[in-house]
């Protein structure tokens, strides 16, 4: 990123006045840390009700008579059969069933859907969805929005306390409660939790009026990648890539059987072949002995030394007080309990293929 | 009497009857953030000026700790085994790093002293 601008947040004022340090990420100038740091922080997410700035993220609007159609071609997904403000994890993938970007897809009503993605591949998506628009009649319109997360077992009390009601909106839905308001029950930290694309002016008075609350505080983007590590959550650009699939990264569950046996998405043909022949290698978590955290890119041997895998995402993980990761193993290697061995500088640390996620998902599905 | 030395690498070298005294400075720990491992040289090893002697691991990186001057290692921090926040706590105190035997003490020369220790991070 070094020579290019970075973008500035629309509240960027709020994130000084609060102490945080700043770093690029995805184009990006973020709030890293505030005063507290990133370990306060993480707990206090966990423990209360954390508010994150994710404006780097990119809110795309697709309507159209044939919106559904694009998307089943865009993404493997069925999107006809989704309800209205019912929404769904998928993926943008290359013909090789690469994953290009996973987006949050959310039915907004009859012919108009609210896509999410990632900051690293916004523009990425938006000529990619817009290419294959051309073959449909529907629009792909990019939202100017502040974005805003609030996680944590006191997020829906929070909101309630500042007017906004979430009592029927249950895990993986979204709706539109104002003008220029998105807000789905959702997130990135495997907490209970809300994220509200709205506009600057209401985004300000928004956080002013949850900040007042004791119970609330600024979360950086440390912790925003610890949270969602010990969540098991994938982070684009690091634990799925353009070079892995979603049979690989383990994320079957988000196409369903009959799209995965009959969609006519990008990549469908791809996919079906790596699913016959079984994929031959799969994301799982790792868990390092002692303390000492085993980071993206390290390698991972078996017992007798053979390369086993490698290390995508890796850090400490403050709410189980221990080293947590993920990475690719070969397939064979995948099962929980099997002996690994990462170099870490030259020290083989022995590390345990482990279930993710290391911390349960508190998501409240009603 | 002990002199205290830095560097622009944002450690601390505290001298006395010829051994070093090596941590990171206050304004390093705070940029760091919350550490959670410190993997520690073992005793006796000999470090050149410039050789990684320290890896200090915070909950999103990890950053190395050079040798400041040549020397054999003496004795290194065994709390941060345990406690890795003593760094970020007491950073020229109890959260030192590693004690070293200066091989050559017209090295220190070459470091800064507090002033402009001081003016560096301005």
């Amino acid at each position: 990123m070094t020579g290019e601008e970075l973008k500035s947040l629309a509240l960027e004022d709020l994130h000084k006045a609060a102490g945080a340090r700043f770093g690029g990420f995805a184009g990006w100038l973020m709030p890293l840390t505030y005063p507290p740091g990133v370990m306060k922080e993480h707990l206090h997410t966990r423990e209360h009700a954390g508010l994150f700035d994710i404006s780097h993220m990119k809110l795309f609007e697709v309507s159209g008579p044939e919106t559904s159609k694009l998307l089943n071609r865009a993404c493997p997904l069925d999107a006809a059969a989704l309800e209205t403000s019912q929404s769904k994890y998928t993926f943008l993938l290359t013909e090789s069933a690469g994953i290009i970007d996973d987006l949050i897809v959310t039915r907004l009503g009859p012919e108009r859907f609210m896509v999410v993605a990632n900051a690293g591949n916004a523009a990425t998506d938006e000529a990619h969805l817009k290419s294959i628009a051309k073959d449909f009649d529907a629009t792909v319109r990019p939202l100017d929005r502040v974005f805003l997360a609030l996680q944590g077992p006191e997020a829906t009390d929070v909101l309630k306390q500042a007017g906004i009601r979430t009592d029927t909106l249950t895990f993986m839905h979204g709706v539109e409660p104002g003008p220029g308001w998105f807000l789905s029950r959702s997130g990135y930290t495997g907490e209970d939790g809300f994220e509200i694309g709205l506009p600057e002016t209401d985004a300000r008075q928004l956080a002013t009026t949850l900040l007042a609350d004791s119970r609330v505080q600024w979360i950086g983007l440390a912790a925003r990648d610890s949270l969602r590590l010990e969540a098991g959550l994938c982070l684009h650009g690091q634990d799925i890539t353009p070079e892995d699939n979603p049979a690989s990264a383990g994320l079957m569950w988000a196409i369903p059987k009959y799209v995965r046996a009959s969609g006519d998405f990008i990549g469908a043909e791809a996919l079906r072949k790596i699913l016959a022949d079984g994929p031959s290698e799969k994301r799982v978590g790792l868990k390092a002995e002692g303390r000492q955290p085993v980071r993206a890119g390290t390698a991972l041997f078996d017992a007798d030394g053979n390369p086993a895998g490698r290390v995508t995402s890796g850090g400490f993980g403050p709410s189980i007080g221990a080293p947590v990761a993920m990475g690719y193993v070969a397939a064979g290697l995948a099962k929980p309990g099997t002996k690994l061995f990462a170099d870490v500088r030259g020290t083989k640390i022995p590390v345990d293929v482990s279930p993710l996620p290391f911390t349960p998902h508190r998501y409240r599905k009603g | 009497m002990a002199t205290t030395y830095f560097t622009e690498d944002h450690e601390w070298i505290r001298v006395a009857d010829g051994i070093a005294t090596v941590g990171i400075t206050d304004y390093a720990q705070e940029q760091l953030g919350d550490l959670v491992f410190v993997e520690l040289p073992e005793v006796g090893k000999a470090l050149k000026k410039g050789d990684t002697a320290v890896v200090v691991e915070s909950v999103k990186a990890a950053s190395d700790v050079y040798a400041p001057v040549d020397g054999d290692v003496t004795e290194a921090n065994g709390a941060l085994s345990g406690d890795p926040a003593l760094v970020n706590s007491a950073a020229t105190g109890d959260g030192w790093l590693w004690k070293m035997k200066l091989a050559d003490e017209s090295q220190l020369s070459g470091l800064l002293d507090e002033a402009g220790y001081k003016a560096h991070i301005g």
